[in-house]
């Protein structure tokens, strides 16, 4: 048996700091600082082509930094060879051997090692991933789907401090994505890996991950728990990258007390201050974007309620297209401000549904909006949604 | 067309034989045109076959009559053995510093970034396309101006020289088409650069070489021209049978040529045996 790789046995957080690739002239990841706490399940998300892979690579040594450096816990890792990093990865194109069969496949971090017991560990990997019964085959004999599997699990077999998955799930149908999504989210807690999970699948990356950060042309625009990504969008690249956003701009009027008053042809909106995102400066007349989710507006018919509500922002207009989606029935609304607002109704009788050309009026609570940068591109990531969908 | 599909009910026996004739084309054409260039490729072959049979007094040019003698005594000939002899031996000497040497360049050309990268790509192809009397002759004239004495190592020189442009070009393509993911894999899980060479890369590329060393020792095995200049008292098994074509080549060189060739088929059927068998087992 071949010697074992003495693995360093660093453990604690992952740090990157400032870290920055170039090729060439072109920067692929562009001055990026992160920590991942250890034991964390960490979603990379970001359209194609935004520096996700590139950065997975200089975490497992495959890509030499620019610049910066990279850490867990105390060790600085930024110079280790990668078979000395306890990190393993689960590459976007398997790259399983193809002449090993798929027992050998999985058995190959543990025979490095120079680990005792390595049949019952693999036997182990391959129940868990449900294909022991193809142990003795060849990749090429399995589907892209199983090969994917066996890409996990001859990652995570060797149980490292950081497990990198890049896309690991995108060749699974829905069911099986939802079983194995279950799955790695159980190993993770069980084992207290430290998973960083890269995905184009804002679902997966909302439902499985502690953190979530956003990844846009080699930067990360925002990070943080899903929940407070998706309430509290600081750009109109994740309120349209995560979710669906109604964005629409308008000046700023004043600021009164806790809230912030802003302007646009429809009317006036008050928000209070902490949903304005630190780039807005909020003086007189400043332009910003105003957010609000479509499933966060209330919509009703116009007749029945002319009296100007007391609390929340409003706008009128008349439903332009509606269409029914079992659930929910989702509306386009023009207003006479010429904006068009998208609307999620919830279902609550079909009697209520509204039809093409009926005037109504849009009200959403003011801590529901969010005020965003008024330089900011409307449409940044809805491409990007669009495409990783397509 | 349309006339042929509304008539064809009508009068199916007076088309029926143009058709056939032409469905048959269709459906053995590929045969027959295989059969075709098995008796062009054979033919020789089987003639070189049947006339180590041939109880040939002095020449071996026209049938005496059937003999075993041949085959029983394949060394009788003089020199005939010797000259096998001499030719396995550097076609294996040849083989293993050829596919050595070959591999190593082809690993350098396709793995590193190097000034002369273009320029030496380009120079391994020159042995292939230069036409073998200009190099034999090239060659020829190097060897006598150092005063390098013409014999075995003269030959095995000159083979390795142009053996290594067919071996380059080989393993080349197989590297190239293999992915350097799968060795940064094996260094993400634990294997050194030495680890994942041995057991990612050479096994990948193992049958590249394999195929590179069987092209060096045929091409070695071979040659005649190049030999011819450069080997002075040193007799290979076509300069053999070259010079002794002005006497008459005796059977004996027909036999060894015909156990080579069944040699090489009961390989290459061993060969797919055991692929067919790996593949299922
Ligand atoms: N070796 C390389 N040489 C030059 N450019 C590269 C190289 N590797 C990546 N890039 C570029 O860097 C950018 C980021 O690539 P990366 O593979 O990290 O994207 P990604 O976010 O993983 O995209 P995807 O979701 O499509 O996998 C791309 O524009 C890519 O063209
Ligand atoms: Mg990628």
């Amino acid at each position: 048996m071949a010697r074992a790789t003495d693995v360093t046995k660093a453990q604690g957080d992952l740090y990157l700091e400032r870290l920055t690739k170039s090729f060439g002239d072109f920067v692929a990841v562009d001055d990026l600082s992160l920590t991942v706490p250890q034991g964390s399940f960490f979603a990379l998300l970001g359209p194609s082509g935004c520096g996700k892979t590139t950065t997975l690579r200089m975490v497992a040594g495959l890509e030499d930094p620019t610049a910066g450096r990279i850490k867990i816990g105390e060790a600085d890792i930024t110079e280790l060879k990668p078979f000395r990093r306890p990190v393993n990865t689960v590459f976007q194109n398997y790259a399983l051997f193809p002449h090993m069969d798929i027992y050998e496949n999985v058995a190959f971090g543990l025979r490095r090692r120079g680990i005792k017991d390595v049949k019952t560990q693999v036997m182990e990997a391959l129940e868990l991933i449900e294909l022991a019964q193809v142990a003795k085959r060849k990749p090429a004999q399995l589907s892209g789907g199983q090969q994917q599997r066996v890409a996990l699990a001859r990652a995570i077999v060797n149980r490292p401090a950081v497990l990198l998955l890049d896309e690991p799930l995108g060749a699974l149908d829905l069911k099986l994505r939802r079983q194995m999504q279950l799955e790695l989210k159980r190993i993770q807690t069980e084992v207290g890996l430290t998973f960083i999970h890269v995905t184009h699948d804002q679902e997966e990356a909302m439902t499985m991950a502690d953190t979530v950060a956003v990844m846009n042309k080699g930067v990360i625009e925002q990070l943080g728990a899903p929940t407070d990504l998706y309430e509290s969008p600081k750009t109109a690249f994740v309120a349209n990258f995560l979710g669906q956003s109604n964005l629409f701009p308008a000046a700023v009027l004043e600021v009164d007390g806790e809230d912030i008053v802003l302007e646009d042809s429809d009317g006036r909106y008050r928000m209070p201050m902490n949903r304005v995102a630190p780039s807005v400066s909020p003086t007189r007349g400043g332009r910003v974007l105003v957010g609000v989710r479509p499933e966060k507006i209330h919509i009703e018919r116009l007749a029945e309620s002319d009296a100007t509500p007391a609390d929340g922002n409003y706008v009128d207009g008349t439903v332009r297209s509606s269409s029914f989606m079992g659930v929910s029935t989702q509306y386009e609304v023009a207003t006479a401000g010429g904006e068009i607002i998208s609307v999620f109704a919830q279902n609550l009788s079909a009697r209520d549904l509204l039809s093409e050309g009926d005037p109504v009026r849009l009200t959403w609570a003011p801590r529901h909006g969010f005020v965003l940068n008024g330089s900011e591109d409307m449409n940044a990531g809805v491409e990007a949604v669009t495409a990783a969908a397509g | 067309m349309s006339v042929d599909t509304s008539t064809g009910q009508a009068a199916p026996e007076r088309l029926s034989a143009g058709r056939r004739v032409r469905r048959w084309l269709g459906a053995n054409a590929l045969r027959v045109y295989m059969g075709i260039a098995f008796v062009y490729l054979l033919l020789p072959v089987a003639y070189t076959f049947l006339f180590s049979f041939n109880d040939a007094g002095r020449t071996n040019l026209t049938w005496q009559g059937f003999t075993f003698d041949n085959w029983l005594n394949p060394c009788g000939a003089p020199q005939v053995c010797q000259s096998v002899v001499n030719s396995l031996t550097l076609g294996l000497l040849v083989t293993l510093v050829a596919t050595i040497l070959g591999t190593l360049i082809a690993f350098a050309l396709v793995r590193y970034r190097f000034r002369g990268r273009s320029t030496t790509n380009l120079l391994i192809f020159l042995p292939m396309a230069t036409p073998e009397v200009v190099l034999g002759s090239s060659l020829l004239a190097l060897f006598l101006n150092i005063f390098v004495p013409l014999g075995f190592w003269t030959v095995m020189i000159a083979h390795v020289m142009f053996c290594i442009s067919f071996v380059v070009v080989t393993v080349k393509a197989r590297l190239a088409s293999l992915d350097p993911r799968l060795e940064q894999a094996a260094m993400d899980l634990y294997a050194s650069e030495a680890q994942a060479f041995r057991r990612i890369t050479l096994p990948l590329v193992a049958p590249g070489i394999a195929a590179a060393a069987l092209l060096a020792f045929s091409l070695s095995f071979d040659d005649f021209i190049i030999t011819n200049f450069n080997s002075g008292q040193f007799t290979t098994f076509p300069k053999f049978v070259y010079v002794s074509a002005t006497r008459g080549i005796p059977p004996q060189a027909n036999v060894i040529a015909s156990a080579m060739f069944f040699i090489a088929l009961a390989l290459v059927v061993i060969g797919q045996v055991i692929g067919v068998r790996r593949r299922k087992g």
